[in-house]
């Protein structure tokens, strides 16, 4: 099962390695990993997300957990939250017109965010599943290059 | 007053309390061995292989439950170190490894002896660090130390760079520490434990199984304190021997893949297991599907992510094993009433059936040693007493299986990553703890050759070990695997062109000794052990064809073991005792 995992830890040099070197010495998958500073300079925040058996994802968590660095572990799976992640796509105006595209981007609350002659970029920003979304609409034929952010996640309420 | 990161460093492991650094200098260790020929409370034992100062390290904790220390140079230093941590890592020996690196200006530039000492240790740490300012040195040192010996135990590697160690800074050392991030349990969930003796007090079939984190947790008394309370059997991994006394009639030997017939049976029949301080690793559980399949486990471990790792556990107890089982005497003493009398008679009756097969029985020879024969003798004259350290193979097993250790911290082996070369050196971090014990390393001709180096150590620092080299002229546990599973092709497991030991000892400055009669086995071990102030190496010319026995197959269950050929048709596969 897909989960999103959300983890303060220290912002010492070697952190990031130490999570990413669990994973594979272990064999767990990422899907997608984020990192970044938090307003407190001594923390980063970093959003995995993983998928495996109710068991894998209980490993997971109790390896994350006993990492030095890590500060906080939330599977914001287990509750509810929000998450959104941003794509950038470059896309062929040759078989999608333009007038098309906007349309599309507008569906997707996306916006066009640069423009030459053969293609133009658009930026997308939502969950992981509606931007697949997106990609889906567009038709793979007419992307150039697609580049995604990988998930941030936060949880609802207090 | 300001001190050098040289001084800080060992003032650092003055004020720890540090006895013994193990280490081998270099370039960029320069500074610090500086420091270390100017101060007189730490003393230094000079190594002759960065290997074997990590390994004299963790023999010296095992040993004595206070972390090792070593002290090594970057670079090549570094790399030599990587084994004996990982050997440490995997069995969760407290060790501070501190390591020279190359100058700070200089890292990344690919510099003389410079590797990324970081990144290279950090899958086989509990933590690293690398300080890159001099006022940060004596709170990450202190950090170490602490992480090491807290919490499930561990490996803590703190690299300094050359210009740190030069750097000068206010020195004060922190009497206490907390770190935001890491707060290692100690009781146990009180709600938990009353469940699990609940669930103890009505089993028909218990069975107590325990590992090397009832020594490393310091929890032997109260582990024999609440098995004889219940009268239940005990049994201990690899690496938990000597936590429960063997001498005890509850003691049912060792498990997993060499141990005993019965106390495999009873983790297979069990119907309530408790397992203390162990992990349900491979060697332990043989095939997971296999395992134990009518049994409630309650599990206790100081690392959550230990339990519910390999099996499924019906009372998880996270905790320090010590308060966890003095609290589980307590409720077991309340609550002693619910115990029904006789059930438990008949589940010993069954057990001391299986015991009547005498699993651990081999053909006495005139002519050729047995190397079991060797450990039982080497027990008889120590009486049970002696430490034995032993490095890894089929003398390993021999030694656990007919070595009745009656104390925790005795047996001192490389169980997790089973490390060849590991127990000479180990044996001298456990001689230089303990000078006047007797020490014994058991080892095979294969093994030993991995760190005999280290016999130059032992001349120097005057330990007075005794080697026992079961020597088969194979690598035995390879053979046997490889007589076994590969049609006896033995494929690079024979030593060819092996040295004169004797004289090789003597070269060293030891007294060396080879026994090739039964008959002269009692006599060597005798003489060696009455000389307390050499080092003796025994080179016991043993019979090639001797296997470990019992074994289970890996991937096999516990009710799939195979005993010694001549005894095969009495053991049937299952239950037909129960």
């Amino acid at each position: 099962m897909r989960r999103v995992i959300s983890i303060l830890l220290e912002n010492e040099a070697g952190a990031l390695s130490r999570v990413a070197g669990l994973f594979s010495a272990r064999g767990y998958n990422i899907e997608s990993l984020t990192v970044a500073p938090t307003d407190d300079a001594s923390l980063s925040h970093m959003t995995i997300v993983t998928y495996g058996s109710d068991l894998v994802i209980e490993q997971i968590t109790k390896q994350l957990n006993k990492l030095i660095d890590v500060v906080r572990l939330i599977d914001l799976t287990d509750g509810a939250y929000v998450e959104r992640e941003m794509l950038l796509a470059k896309i062929a105006l040759a078989k999608l017109p333009l007038s098309d595209l906007k349309v599309l981007v507008e569906l997707f609350n996306g916006c066009i965010i640069d423009i030459c002659q053969s293609n133009c970029t658009v930026e997308i920003t939502g969950t992981g599943h509606r931007l697949d979304a997106f990609v889906e609409a567009c038709g793979r034929t007419q992307i150039i290059e697609l580049v995604r952010s990988g998930v941030s996640g936060i949880s609802r309420g207090a | 007053m300001k001190l050098t990161g040289a001084e800080i460093v060992l003032a650092c492991l003055k004020d720890e309390g540090v006895e013994f650094l193990f280490g081998y200098p270099g370039g960029a260790a320069l500074h610090i061995y500086d420091a270390v020929y100017r101060q007189k409370q730490v003393r230094h034992i000079l190594v002759r292989h960065e290997q074997g100062a990590t390994h004299a390290a963790d023999g010296f904790a095992r040993a004595t439950g206070k972390p090792g220390v070593v002290l090594v140079t970057s670079g090549p230093g570094v790399t030599n170190t990587v084994t004996g941590i990982a050997t440490a890592f995997m069995d969760s020996i407290p060790m501070v490894v501190l390591t020279a690196q190359v100058a700070t200006h200089l890292i990344g530039d690919d510099a003389f002896q410079e590797v990324d000492t970081v990144g290279i240790t950090r899958p086989c740490v509990k933590h690293n660090f690398l300080v890159k300012d001099v006022n940060d040195l004596a709170m990450t040192i202190k950090k170490a130390f602490y992480i090491a010996t807290t919490g499930r135990p561990g490996p803590v590697v703190v690299d300094i760079p050359k210009d740190v160690t030069a750097a000068q800074a206010e020195y004060l050392y922190p009497k206490s520490i907390e770190i935001r991030s890491y707060a290692p349990v100690d009781k146990g969930h009180t709600k938990q434990i009353s469940r699990a003796v609940d669930l103890l007090l009505q089993a028909e079939r218990p069975i107590i199984y325990t590992g090397g984190g009832v020594i490393q947790g310091g929890a032997a008394l109260e582990l024999a304190e609440l098995v004889r309370e219940l009268q239940y059997p005990c049994t201990n991994t690899l690496m938990g021997l000597g936590a429960f006394p063997a001498s005890d009639p509850l003691f049912i030997g060792m498990l997993g893949m060499h141990g005993t017939y019965e106390a495999n049976m009873a983790m297979y029949e069990c119907d309530v297991m408790l397992a203390v301080g162990a992990r349900f690793d491979d060697r332990v559980t043989g095939d997971l599907k296999l395992f134990s399949p009518r049994s409630r486990i309650i599990h206790v471990d100081v690392d959550p992510s230990s339990i519910g790792k390999n099996v499924s556990v019906e009372v998880p107890i996270v905790g320090e094993a010590a308060p966890v089982l003095r609290e589980m005497i307590a409720l077991v003493r309340q609550r002693k009433d619910k115990l029904v009398s006789g059930v438990i008679d008949a589940w010993w009756n069954t057990i001391n059936a299986w015991r009547g097969i005498n699993c651990l029985d081999y053909d006495v020879s005139d002519e050729l040693i047995k190397p079991q024969y060797v450990v039982q003798k080497l027990f008889e004259i120590t009486k049970g007493e002696a430490f034995v350290a032993s490095d890894v193979g089929q003398h390993q097993m021999w030694a656990a299986q007919y070595y009745g250790f009656d104390q925790p911290r005795r047996w001192v082996n490389s169980g997790g990553l089973g490390t060849m070369g590991f127990g000479l050196p180990a044996a001298m971090g456990i001689q230089l703890a303990y000078p006047k014990m007797p020490v014994a390393c058991i080892t095979g001709e294969a093994s030993i050759m991995m760190c005999i180096q280290e016999l130059s150590t032992c001349k120097q620092y005057d330990l007075p070990i005794k080697v026992i080299a079961l020597n088969n002229r194979y690598m035995g546990m390879v053979r046997q695997w490889q007589e076994f599973f590969y049609e006896s092709r033995y494929s690079h497991s024979y030593m060819d062109a092996l040295p004169d030991f004797v004289r090789l000892a003597e070269s060293f400055g030891h007294v060396g000794m080879r026994i090739d009669k039964p008959g002269d086995v009692e006599g060597a071990l005798k003489e060696a052990f009455d000389s307390d102030d050499r080092l003796v190496f025994m080179d016991f010319i043993t019979d090639q064809t001797e296997n470990v026995y019992p074994m289970i197959a890996a991937g096999a269950g516990h009710n799939e073991m195979h005993l010694k050929p001549s005894r095969h048709g009495e053991v049937h596969k299952e239950r037909e005792l129960a």
